[in-house]
């Protein structure tokens, strides 16, 4: 925790250092300063972008944690026809890139819900939070499955041999042991989503990323702007993995007790 | 009918009818085999790890069955408690296939205690009679307290199992299975990751155990608890099961060269 805000303070002066070492003409801070009241107009426009960029990452975040359960579970069935839905969803979604993924779910699943007779348009929002949360779930699902297979065996048949079902063993006993060692590289997926939700801004999504961009069409001082919007990313970021560490602290702390 | 089901709700119903079924099932098993095992084989791929085993246990009787590792004891066990198949010959138990037996009928105690650890002591116990036979939780609780006294630690109670001793958690895995109020229980190699001074603790459990009249099969290298507590001791190699005979004869008389070299090996020290 300390480490990481050490890092970004020193991030931060590095940024300070290059504005100050810069030839007077570089840097162009006056289109966000905000003491006058232009900038402070552009500040507040950026930051309104926060709102968007956090509720598609939650929404999407929740629904790929969902969904990867879903597709997890049937990795652990005795039968290989079962299994192998799995593997086809993983290695699928996997293997498609975010950007055309975006495209597709925005362009063309309208269109093929128009031809089933559902007469649906997907604004941007539910553009960008279905593409996350479908793209994520293949590599939630992933992390499900490592983690579950990482409780011992003996587990599992201990469970078996008290009479448990195999739903009730995964219920009360693998998956509230499973989740200690899921929860690291489920906030890693978190952070992931919340900086891939830039992609929305492509298909007129008005999140930190659009906003930015607009904003350099109209006063073209891409340096000052695209810096900020990394601060930004870079704020949201560290905040999470502060709630991470929080809830990890938490819970090993129930452990011991 | 239905209004008197109603009036004790299905779970008490179930409960009754469980209980009544075991008494009739203890009545008419009296004096018969628990378990019949005919010519069970069971292979690893291409390698065999069970040859034609064949073993009657009555009801009520203690078996301990020891042999070299790899002879394929642990396999006999894990059969018995449906945790793994084997491909050729029946296995029976009082009558009734493995997989057809009630939730929790075999009790089963691991080598490595298999505790859930992010239970506590009360709640590994209660997890079986709640879940699987739908008990009321004060009833459970009630039933869990009396098995850990019975295990003598009581007090342990509202602790998770890693703050326990070896012996400690064993004793809690076996009060575990009989929770589920077994009609016989599996022991393999309960010992084996013990130290030293705790093995008698779990042992005086065991034999306490054995004295109610519990039908039992402990894989054990514990020749001492063998000699005092089995009704016969089967010795295993190779897959096979080469000898069995009462304490008595086994370690005064072994028939078999490979039983008494075995013997002679785990005794000397």
């Amino acid at each position: 925790m300390m480490t990481k805000f050490r890092l970004s303070l020193a991030l931060l002066s590095l940024f300070t250092l290059t504005a100050c070492a810069a030839p007077p003409g570089t840097w162009g801070w006056y289109v966000i300063d905000p003491t006058t009241s232009a900038g402070w107009t552009n500040i507040t426009f950026l930051l309104r972008g926060f709102s968007a960029t956090i509720q598609i990452s939650v929404i999407a975040a929740v629904a790929s944690i969902i969904i990867g359960l879903l597709v997890a579970l049937p990795a652990f069935a005795r039968s290989r026809w079962l299994r192998l839905p799995n593997r086809i969803y993983v290695e699928f979604i996997r293997a498609i890139p975010l950007l055309p993924m975006l495209f597709w779910v925005f362009y063309g699943l309208p269109v093929v819900l128009r031809s089933m007779g559902i007469d649906l348009n997907i604004d941007p929002f539910w553009g960008a939070v279905i593409t996350l949360a479908l793209s994520d779930s293949a590599f939630t699902a992933e992390i499900f499955r490592s983690g579950i297979q990482s409780v011992p065996r003996g587990q599992a048949e201990a469970a078996q041999t008290i009479g448990l079902t195999r739903a009730q063993a995964m219920r009360y006993v693998i998956l509230p042991q499973a989740v200690r060692r899921i929860l690291p590289p489920l906030a890693n997926q978190f952070i992931y989503i919340v900086k891939m939700s830039a992609f929305a801004s492509v298909i007129g999504m008005a999140e930190l990323t659009r906003r930015a961009n607009e904003l350099v069409v109209t006063e073209y001082r891409p340096l000052e702007i695209y810096t900020l919007l990394i601060l930004e990313y870079l704020v949201l970021v560290l905040i999470i993995s502060a709630g991470v560490r929080w809830l990890e602290r938490k819970m090993n702390a129930d452990e011991s007790r | 009918m239905i209004r008197v089901k109603a009036a004790l709700g299905w779970t008490a119903h179930d409960q009754l009818n469980r209980s009544r079924a075991k008494e009739q099932v203890a009545n008419i098993n009296q004096g018969k085999h628990a378990i019949t095992m005919a010519q069970v084989s069971k292979w690893y791929d291409d390698f065999q790890v069970l040859r034609d085993i064949t073993l009657d246990v009555d009801h009520g009787e203690k078996l301990v069955i020891c042999g070299p590792s790899g002879s394929g004891k642990s396999t006999v066990v894990r059969l018995l408690a449906g945790l793994e198949q084997h491909q050729k010959g029946t296995i029976s138990l009082y009558g009734q296939p493995v997989d057809s037996q009630g939730r929790g009928d075999i009790g089963m105690v691991f080598q490595q205690f298999n505790l859930f650890p992010h239970l506590t002591v009360l709640d590994n116990l209660m997890l079986g009679p709640m879940r699987a036979l739908g008990m009321p939780r004060p009833e459970a609780r009630d039933r869990a307290m009396a098995y850990l006294e019975r295990v003598r630690i009581p007090e342990q109670a509202d602790k998770r199992p890693g703050q326990l001793s070896g012996g400690q958690q064993q004793r809690v895995a076996i009060a575990r299975s009989l929770c589920m109020d077994p009609k016989l229980m599996l022991f393999d190699e309960p010992t084996s990751a013990l130290d030293p001074e705790m093995i008698a603790e779990v042992l005086e459990v065991m034999e306490d155990l054995a004295r109610d009249g519990m039908t039992m099969i402990c894989v054990t290298h514990e020749m001492g608890f063998a000699r005092r507590v089995a009704d016969r001791i089967a010795f295993m190699d190779a897959g096979e099961i080469v000898e069995v005979e009462p304490p008595e004869i086994a370690f005064s008389a072994p028939k078999s060269a490979r039983f008494a070299q075995f013997l002679d090996k785990i005794l000397k020290h």
